[in-house]
């Protein structure tokens, strides 16, 4: 007698992805029946909800366990990732209940959307298959637009939304494409199989599939993580997205395209490493050069953060390309703390603004040094982070990445790097002098610290010194995390 | 008190945290504290001085481990030798006299000047007594941090446009050191070196055209730091715009940095090279000194005179150091210290007077020395300090690095280099004369206040050093005397090295080659090899780099070397 056989599946993997899927149907039905107004109660729920996804990942260190016929993994790298975007979401929670109150949208379906986009993260952190990375992406991607384009009053707000979704499903069909054809070449989506099959290949870089296909895929991840040349959305989405969603979207997007495009490459295809490292140079290059020089030249500070998470991007492949130990685990680093500093600084532009998103020009930060001295000294300690000076994380993070250059014999990119590095210097230091160096103009009486961003800030200044000053803390976990490719 | 030198670098920092719980409205207060923070780190340093034994040892060693991640191993290294004992000591000793000296000059944001004044002091003591290089460049970058503020907030009338200049153009300098401190790691990795302390490095045989490219990154950080001529554009920019405190401190202190860390890494790390770009760096240094004297003495502005003067001066410095004898390097070290208290004392004089007329411009003085005898005395005696007048302490340091200099293979450099003492006495004595002496014909200088006990109390313990270390130098000669030599010794094996690559890499070592070099008393100066052989040696024009296509050149360069 046959039976159909059904595979024996451990759930065990993806328990946090369930976790958080129910709590999102959950909450979105405690919106439903609730009545309107007060909405913060969401925000806790959601960041609790978060705490406790966190506290379920944490305990999966250190396990290696394969789930659905292999195309799905719970190991440390997946593991070190999601801690990652949680981190990044729940800074996020923190930070949007009262901005979401100032401009009058706020619609109770921002958390839910929040947690969905993380459960795609997820997946695709700890997706081994090209079909589980793109059904995460996927996920990811959609709530994405929806995020951007939240303040349906606000027109550049729905123009983001707009222009994320059109150039973003764009750049998936590249993606796709792209992962067609490697199928095409090998037969399978399993990305060790991939792997193994190009193993035994006589000389896989002349099989133009197999090489189309990885440009195809490399595109559409560029896309995703900012880098240039196909950075053009980021900054107008940036700038046009809720503030918050800004924030979130500059970390938590841009370190699973990292994870999932390091898991591909590292992983599936480290036969044509040779190859795809000479593209990510390239790509390093233009995309720090591109982000930092446009990034001089802006007023308003949301993009201003735009252009210089484009420069991150780049930073973050120089990492990449060089990829050995020293470079991946550095991308790994960088990630978490540019999730703690650049949130963290997207807070304080927060509580700065005013109603309508007005308010947003480094200008506006006139004489904020001596009006509210505690958050501009929050604000300068991302800033200099972000610019890479030491003690801050931003700067063990930086010497990681262009370590693993050096390391692995690029030296120009890493001098490239490093004057990179210092012309950001710049567009950083103009954000303190305004804050320091200017007459106030204002008395910034609108600024309320409330308890959740109080909270946001707290944990991102931790986030963003503690792992400065004693990197191991964070640097082991991370270089654990990339053993395993 | 083993941790003294851990207790003398981080005193300013709990100084921070005592000012934090401090209202910023209690001037007086703060300080006062500041003051006595900074006095007690100066006591404190001076057991570090009576301790010292004058040998070549580094001494007060702390090493603990720090960061262990990947290939890197980072360690909390200190310690200090002759060499960096004295700039220890010079820091602490101007700090207080900094700070006193902003009581009336600072009025605005007390707290906050504070506080970056106490920051800055562990920044450069932390970056004197680093022996583990990734912790010297932390503390290098992190001392930035207080001087950008304070040039940008307490300021002048381009302030910020100085303050940005000072960071943006430190910050490309130390970031291309620390690629080539990352290459040097991993090259120091092959050769079974463990973390980041320095003194291992100092045995690491590296080829010659990897020592270049180092030497290169290294010599370039600090040359913008020393400044040296072409690259010390932003000096006069901070020190006409950085509040007193900041001008002596950044003159006193920081531009030491510079000097000291081409004696404490890029000449020890990379003899070779140093010695290959003695004759490229000199030169710069003596345009340095003819061209800043030069601009010094057509400036309208007696701050931007002083910082001028103090181009020159580092000129002289660079000059004495690179002589590589014993001579020149212990000028060049007491001349680090002579112009820190010298310059210093320069600054404060031009804040006491910017302070009573809010002008710094030379015209609108002359005659004061009628209505300001004391002044006038002190003036006088810091001029001639910074002079080099015999008797005070400038002479010393110049006499000897132009003693040594002049000893070296930097013969003809020197010779131009002493017309620079003739300029600078020209400058130094006019800028006196005009403000000094003359008519006392502008009616608001008329009613000028001659100093007050707390300006002279500021200038006393300096116009001491200035004719101790003129009177009697010894004792600071005797505890960095056996650093020094241990140094040249360091430094002249590989001058015997560096005659030899290039004949070797020419003309494939022919007979009796090796033999002369080495019967060649080293320290002899060699005019014809230095400037000649070299340029077209190791280093074609467009050389690939420290990548892989270099290593077969280098090969070649070496090998018969160490065949012998």
């Amino acid at each position: 007698m046959d039976m159909i056989s059904i595979p024996v599946v451990n759930m065990t993997p993806i328990l946090p992805e369930i976790f958080l899927s129910v709590l999102a149907m959950v909450l979105l039905l405690i919106n439903v029946f609730s009545p309107g107004g007060q909405k913060s109660y969401l925000a806790y729920i959601s960041f609790f909800g978060i705490v406790a996804t966190a506290v379920l990942v944490g305990a999966g260190w250190g396990a290696h366990i394969e789930s659905f016929g292999g195309s799905v993994v719970l190991d440390n790298f997946a593991t070190f990732f999601k801690m990652t975007f949680l981190i990044a979401a729940g800074l996020t929670v923190l930070i949007s209940d009262r901005y979401m109150e100032r401009e009058e949208c706020n619609h109770g379906e921002l958390y839910p959307l929040i947690l969905f986009a993380v459960v795609g993260m997820m997946l695709m952190a700890s997706g081994t298959d090209l079909m589980t990375i793109f059904l995460g992406l996927e996920v990811m991607s959609v709530t994405l637009y929806v995020l951007a384009g939240f303040n349906r009053a606000n027109k550049k707000s729905n123009e983001a939304g707009l222009k994320y979704f059109l150039l973003g499903s764009f750049s998936t069909g590249f993606m796709l494409y792209g992962m067609a054809l490697i199928y095409g070449a090998t037969g399978t989506t399993r990305l060790y199989k991939i792997a193994a099959i190009l193993g035994q290949m006589t000389l896989p870089s002349a099989n133009i599939l197999l090489v189309a296909g990885m440009l195809l895929m490399m595109t559409g991840f560029a896309f995703k993580i900012a880098a240039a040349p196909f950075h053009m959305w980021t900054p107008d989405v940036y700038e046009g997205a809720p503030t918050p969603m800004t924030a979130f979207m500059s970390a938590g997007p841009k370190a699973a395209g990292f994870a999932a495009l390091m898991r591909l490459f590292l992983l599936a295809l480290p036969t044509l490493q040779v190859e795809w490292s000479q593209v990510l140079w390239v790509l390093a290059v233009l995309t720090m050069t591109v982000g930092n020089i446009t990034a001089l030249r802006q007023d308003n500070i949301k993009r201003v953060l735009a252009y210089s998470s484009i420069a991150h991007a780049g930073y973050a492949l120089v990492g990449f390309a060089a990829g050995n130990g020293t470079g991946t685990a550095g991308i790994l680093f960088y990630m978490l703390s540019y999730s703690f500093m650049n949130i963290g600084a997207f807070a304080i532009i927060i509580l700065v603004a005013k109603k309508g998103e007005t308010n947003g020009n480094v200008s506006d930060f006139a004489g904020l040094g001596f009006k509210r001295p505690v958050l501009a000294i929050a604000m300068t300690i991302f800033l200099f982070s972000l610019a890479g000076v030491p003690p801050a994380a931003g700067f063990i993070g930086k010497f990681y990445l262009f370590a693993g250059a050096i390391q692995k014999g690029y030296i120009w990119l890493a001098v490239i790097g490093v004057l990179n590095s210092a012309a950001s210097a710049y567009y950083y230091l103009r954000i303190m002098v305004y804050m320091y160096m200017k007459e106030p103009t204002e008395e910034f009486e609108w600024v309320q610290v409330t308890a959740p961003v109080t909270l946001a800030l707290i944990i991102a200044v931790a986030g963003t010194l503690i792992p400065g000053v004693v990197p191991s803390v964070i640097l082991q976990y991370a270089q654990m995390a990339v053993k395993l490719l | 008190m083993s941790n003294v030198l851990s207790l003398t670098t981080f005193l300013p920092i709990l100084g921070v945290l005592l000012l934090l719980f401090i209202p910023k409205d209690s001037k007086g207060v703060l300080r006062n504290v500041t003051f006595a923070v900074t006095l007690v780190t100066f006591f404190v340093s001076l057991i570090i001085l009576t301790g010292f034994k004058a040998n070549a040892d580094f001494q007060f060693l702390e090493n603990v481990p720090w960061i262990a991640a990947g290939p890197f191993v980072m360690r909390y290294n200190i310690g200090i030798d002759g060499i960096s004992l004295w700039l220890v000591i010079l820091t602490t000793f101007i700090m207080p006299i900094a700070v006193l000296s902003t009581y009336t000059a600072v009025e605005e944001k007390v707290k906050e000047y504070m506080i970056c004044l106490l920051l800055l002091e562990t920044g450069m003591l932390g970056a004197f007594i680093s022996l583990d290089i990734f912790l010297f460049y932390i503390f290098w970058e992190v001392m930035l941090i207080p001087m950008y503020f304070m040039i940008g907030i307490w300021g002048g009338k381009n302030k910020i446009y100085a303050a940005v200049k000072f960071f943006v153009y430190t910050m490309v300098g130390s970031l291309l050191m620390l690629v080539a401190i990352v290459f040097l790691y991993f090259k120091g990795m092959q050769a079974g070196i463990t973390d980041f302390g320095l003194l291992q490095f100092f045995s690491l045989k590296l080829d010659l055209a990897t020592q270049i490219w180092l030497f290169l990154a290294f010599a370039f950080a600090f040359a913008i730091k020393v400044p040296m001529f072409p690259l010390h554009t932003w000096l006069p920019d901070a020190h006409t715009e950085a509040p007193t405190a900041g001008s002596v401190i950044l003159a006193a202190v920081l531009l030491k940095m510079g000097t000291y860390g081409y004696v404490r890494f890029a000449i020890p790390l990379f003899p070779e090279a140093a010695h290959k770009f003695a004759p490229l760096l000199a030169t710069l240094a003596v345009i340095g000194i003819i061209y800043a004297a030069l601009v010094a003495m057509v400036q309208e502005d007696v701050k931007k005179l002083v910082a001028y003067s103090s181009v020159a001066h580092l000129g002289f410095v660079m000059l004495g150091i690179f002589a590589f004898n014993v001579e020149g390097i212990t000028g060049g070290m007491l001349q680090m210290i002579n112009h820190g208290i010298s310059t210093g004392a320069l600054f404060l004089i031009v804040g006491f007077i910017y302070e009573r007329r809010h002008t710094r411009l030379i015209t609108d003085f002359g005659g004061l020395s009628k209505q300001m005898p004391i002044f006038a005395t002190i003036f006088m005696i810091v001029t001639f300090s910074s002079v080099g007048l015999p008797g005070t302490n400038g002479f010393v340091g110049e006499f000897l690095i132009l003693l040594g200099a002049f000893e070296s293979e930097l013969r003809w450099w020197t010779v131009i280099a002493t017309s620079g003492v003739i300029l600078s006495a020209v400058y130094m004595l006019w800028v006196f004369q005009r403000v000094m002496f003359g008519e006392l014909d502008n009616p608001k200088n008329q009613k000028l206040l001659d100093l007050n006990a707390r300006e002279i109390t500021i200038m006393v313990p300096l116009l001491i050093m200035i004719f101790f270390m003129g009177l009697y130098p010894k004792p600071f000669i005797d505890k960095m005397d056996p650093a020094i030599k241990k140094l040249v010794s360091q430094v002249r094996v590989a001058s015997v090295n560096a005659q030899v690559i290039p004949g070797a890499q020419q003309m494939q070592m022919p007979e009796g080659h090796p033999g002369m070099s080495q019967q060649m008393p080293a320290g002899h100066p060699d005019m014809q090899q230095m400037p000649s052989g070299h340029p077209g040696g190791a280093m074609p024009a467009g050389h690939p780099g420290m990548e892989a296509p270099a290593a077969p050149q280098a090969v070649p360069a070496v090998n018969p070397h160490d065949a012998k």
